[in-house]
């Protein structure tokens, strides 16, 4: 017996498709500007001098860790609505989103800004700087250059996972998939479409983050040398 | 006197030890040192590891803090727990053995950051400000690279300049040359020597003996957390205590 595949079903909705890979490149995108700032004030927190904050950074950080997305994605959901808040499925994914990859943004960045010289932080010191401005010149940028190919990683999964936000009927990419296939009954064909949309949109971000990575660090982009 | 708002008069020590003390723990590396440095002097800081040396300069710039006694840095009381330590760190220029050029950062950029984001200095202004100082240390060539393309000594010479460029009223050098090979060591005793000719106020610690002895005003011996000797540069060819004289007869 052989295989019959037959795609021109599963193709001729490439518009639903395509709003499908938009809308997770959306999600992903309002997840990785969001969970970076997290990931930032959450090392910072988790660094810096008060017990309580550092206590507070920790447990958000393993909890979210330690448990599934899916879970995540439906406290969110069912947590909202239990409250009488009525949002649409795309916001409660971006919020789930944003929260998971926060917590592991934390614990990259931490790594980085840990990685910064005790010395580097003594000559700030002796010119003057205030701890925001060492902060901020000293420790996050080329903390986050360390480790900025962590992150890349970190944000790509990201992407991925919020296939995951099909559960709750955000209109991504899966669910997008997940509708054509029921409508065609060509499964196996709908999902080889859609991993393939799933590499493009993969290599699609870490273009961008290879040329934002060249943007944000001058030295690398000119001597290309690991900090 | 009231140490805390009187301005200083002319003839204060632009840094002064009265009596410190401190210990790390059971152990106690300052054990009531005295000094002074009077403005456009050079002290040299001198004694084997451990001796308390570093940690004694460290205490001028609030590095550490001490457990008794006086420390006044042009006009402050630097021991006083309200001090304000940036300010103090304005009037005070420190470097350290291990450069720590800020590695992200053009040499230009090293020595810019600190006068435009503290003290505000418009960016050109600065930039012209870190030409100067570059200059100064024979580095104008090197705005434009990253630490990492000098040599040792050519990044030592660029913290130098990093710190010149704030316009410090006193120097510090914790044992700047301690990780370069000679040659190096040489190009950056030269600048430090051009400072002192220049009237700059510095308090060294260094393990360089004929440096010592050619630039110090006063020089220094440190033993046990103690001031053991001190006296012009001459105490180096005639000590008086036999620790210093086992020191400088292996020192040299």
């Amino acid at each position: 017996m052989g295989l019959e595949l037959d795609f021109s079903v599963v193709l001729e909705r490439w518009r639903a498709l395509l709003d499908g890979a938009a809308l997770t490149l959306q999600l992903a995108f309002i997840a990785v500007i969001c969970g970076a700032a997290i990931g930032v004030f959450g090392a910072i927190g988790r660094r810096g001098g008060n017990a309580l904050v550092e206590r507070l950074c920790g447990a958000y950080v393993e909890a979210i860790r330690n448990t599934p997305l899916l879970v995540q994605i439906f406290l969110v959901y069912f947590g909202l609505s239990s409250l009488g808040l009525k949002f649409s499925a795309f916001t409660v994914a971006a919020v789930a989103l944003t929260i998971n990859v926060g917590a592991y943004t934390t614990e990259i960045m931490r790594a980085g800004f840990d990685s910064i010289h005790k010395g580097q932080i003594e000559a700030a010191e002796g010119l003057g700087l205030s701890r925001a401005q060492i902060y901020w010149h000293v420790i996050i940028w080329p903390g986050i250059e360390r480790v900025y190919p962590a992150l890349t990683s970190q944000f790509v999964l990201l992407m991925l996972a919020s296939s995951v936000t099909s559960q709750i009927s955000a209109e991504e990419l899966t669910a997008v998939a997940n509708y054509i296939q029921s409508e065609t009954y060509r499964s196996f064909e709908t999902y080889i479409v859609v991993a393939f949309i799933y590499i493009a949109l993969s290599f699609v971000m870490r273009f961008g983050f290879w040329l934002l990575g060249l943007a944000l660090f001058p030295r690398r982009r000119r001597l290309g040398t690991p900090l | 006197m009231n140490a805390h708002s009187a301005p200083p008069a002319a003839a204060a020590p632009v840094v002064a030890l009265r009596n410190v003390h401190k210990s790390f723990g059971p152990l106690k590396v300052l054990d009531g040192v005295s000094f002074t440095v009077p403005r456009g002097e050079v002290m040299v800081l001198i004694g084997r590891s451990g001796s308390g040396k570093s940690t004694a300069l460290r205490c001028i710039d609030r590095f550490e803090t001490i457990d008794n006694g006086e420390i006044e840095v042009c006009g402050r009381r630097v021991d006083d727990a309200r001090l304000d330590v940036r300010a103090l760190r304005q009037d005070v220029g420190i470097v350290f053995q291990s450069y720590n050029l800020f590695p992200h950062l053009t040499i230009e950029e090293n020595i810019t950051l600190a006068p435009h984001s503290v003290k505000k200095v418009p960016k050109a202004e600065a930039r012209a400000l870190a030409a100067k100082v570059l200059a100064q240390v024979g580095l104008e060539e090197k705005l434009h690279a990253y630490p990492e393309q000098l040599s040792g000594g050519q990044q030592q010479r660029a913290a130098i300049a990093r710190s010149l460029a704030m316009q410090p009223k006193v120097m510090l050098f914790d044992e700047v040359t301690s990780a370069l090979d000679p040659e190096l060591t040489g190009e950056v005793l030269k600048v430090i020597e051009a400072l002192a000719t220049e009237g700059m106020t510095m308090v060294l610690v260094t393990h360089e003996m004929s440096f010592a002895r050619g630039i110090a005003d006063q020089v220094v011996f440190m033993h046990k957390g103690k001031v053991h000797e001190a006296g012009s540069a001459d105490i180096l060819s005639s000590p008086s205590t036999p620790e210093l004289a086992q020191f400088v007869g292996t020192g040299l």
